[in-house]
């Protein structure tokens, strides 16, 4: 198991990544963190013929606050992410999805940007960016382009880039206050999830939620907002009540398809166990159970 | 066969330079151009974790990395752990909790294990298990590799006081 030949290209700027994306287009593949990559080329799945490391390129490794959003660069590691006070106080949710992405050694090399791109059904980054509308900043030598997280991921493994283009950063809300949990059942602890939900909610200081961010992985092709189970939060209290509610409405909107390891049925039962369940948490009521 | 180009590494300490094709991996290059075998190979798709090195002082899967696209690291192996006659905290508790039976997969977790005390000094049980489960060992059980691991937390920590 060894990779096919390739030429190879560690450019120093983001310019030069662009230009030579732009000469190379569809025979092109970015090296971010390698840590899907590189096993599909070591087993021969993906033969690049010319892959561009963007690892040389400490322009594109940051975590920046500006205009209410909290930006993580192409470069920047899902590790730092993970460590970031700034990411946690803005955007817990992506706090609490970076523990489960993969092992320590995957996320010191893995970045945030490269889990988008690669659009894993069961990565919890993209979950993360579809529950929070974060923006995808796709850029190539032709200019940038914006595009909402949920029009970025089109079906499993693809995403609506195009030859030549990359992702240079993700912009996710910025947060004061918010709570959040993410949740999933998986077949041993820490490895792919089944199903998974995330869940990111605002309480005013009345107690009431004055906004429910959900989506589920594992039910689909790509991550899926749970907007009926949104709705049923926003403006409530958290109860017994609404929580059992949370649990039928996050049932309502997804179809999921069984596979290998959880049929249909399951999958479905559990997309309403684990929102109620990734409410609960989120509200630090500790609150498990079906 | 494609062009090879230059790679500079610093390996435990010490700079080395080859000329290899990009596509070798960081693994293939510690082994063979190096010849430090202390670093081993399982799977080849980063889930085995038999690889693991440090890379500018994290860890990371060496299967997972071409030695072109680390060009300029630092780079620590298991070799580096031991001072010339002794080994250290994390290996003398491996040894003396018998932790290894073919040792085939003890490079990987000491890696591990070493990255992991240093953010977590004290660690409970649940946490040492946490951490290791991107660690595979076919021989032991796993349960020998969690005392050590605990062993080694308060070795290092009875040192880190008397210091
Ligand atoms: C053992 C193991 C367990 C794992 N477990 C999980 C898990 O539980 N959950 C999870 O979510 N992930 C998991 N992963 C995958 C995760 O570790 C990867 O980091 C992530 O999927 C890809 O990020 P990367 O930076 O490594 O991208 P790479 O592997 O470098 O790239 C992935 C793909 O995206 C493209 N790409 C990368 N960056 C860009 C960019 N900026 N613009 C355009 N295209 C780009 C590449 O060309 C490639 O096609 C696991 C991986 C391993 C090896
Ligand atoms: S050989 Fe690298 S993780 Fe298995
Ligand atoms: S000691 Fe044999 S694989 Fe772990």
């Amino acid at each position: 198991m060894k990779p096919a030949p390739f030429e190879f290209f560690a450019p120093r700027t983001r310019e030069e990544v662009l230009e030579l994306l732009a000469r190379y287009g569809d025979d092109a593949r970015i090296l971010s963190g390698g840590q899907s990559l590189v096993p599909l080329m070591n087993m021969r799945i993906v033969q690049p013929r010319i892959l561009i490391s963007i690892n040389k390129c400490p322009e594109l490794s940051y975590i920046r606050r500006s205009d209410g959003h909290l930006a993580c660069g192409a470069l920047t590691r899902q590790a730092e992410a993970e460590d970031s006070a700034e990411v946690r106080s803005a955007c817990p949710l992506l706090s609490e999805a970076m523990p489960l992405v993969g092992g320590a050694a995957n996320r010191n090399r893995g970045t945030v940007c490269g889990s988008m791109a690669h659009a894993d059904p069961l990565a919890e980054p993209p979950a993360v960016a579809v529950a929070l509308e974060a923006e995808m900043v796709v850029g190539s030598a032709g200019g940038r382009r914006i595009l909402p997280a949920e029009a970025f991921f089109v079906s499993e493994l693809t995403n609506a880039m195009a030859p030549g283009e990359m992702l240079e950063e993700v912009r996710f809300p910025a947060r004061r206050d918010a709570r959040a949990a993410f949740v999933e059942i998986a077949n041993r602890q820490h490895g792919f999830a089944v199903v998974g939900v995330a869940a990111q909610l605002e309480m005013d200081t009345a107690g009431l939620c004055r906004s429910a961010r959900l989506a589920a992985i594992g039910v689909g092709p790509t991550p899926a907002r749970l907007r009926a189970a949104e709705r049923v939060l926003e403006g409530q209290a958290v109860t017994d009540l609404t929580l059992k509610h949370v649990a039928e409405a996050a049932r309502e909107t997804i179809e999921p398809v069984g596979s290998f390891h959880a049929d249909a049925a399951y999958r479905l039962h559990m997309a309403g166990v684990l929102a109620r369940r990734a409410v609960a948490q989120a509200m630090g009521s500790g609150q498990r159970g079906a | 066969m494609s062009q090879k180009v230059s790679v500079r590494l610093t390996v435990n300490g010490k700079a080395y330079e080859r000329r290899v094709e990009p596509r070798y991996l960081l693994a293939d290059f510690l082994r063979h151009e190096i010849g430090l075998k202390g670093t081993h190979i399982g799977c080849e798709h980063g889930v085995c974790g038999a690889c693991t090195v440090m890379i500018d002082g994290r860890t990371a899967r060496s299967c997972l990395h071409f030695a072109a696209a680390v060009d300029g690291a630092e780079i620590t192996t298991v070799e580096g752990l031991a001072s010339e006659d002794r080994l250290n905290p994390i290996q003398q508790a491996f040894h003396e909790h018998h932790a290894l039976q073919c040792g085939y997969c003890t490079p990987g977790f000491l890696m591990t294990v070493t990255e992991f005390l240093q953010r977590n000094p004290s660690p409970s049980r649940d946490e040492i298990r946490i951490a290791l489960t991107n660690n595979i060992c076919r021989c032991t059980g796993y349960a020998n590799i969690i005392e050590a691991v605990a062993a080694a937390a308060d070795a290092m920590r009875g040192q880190a006081g008397r210091s």
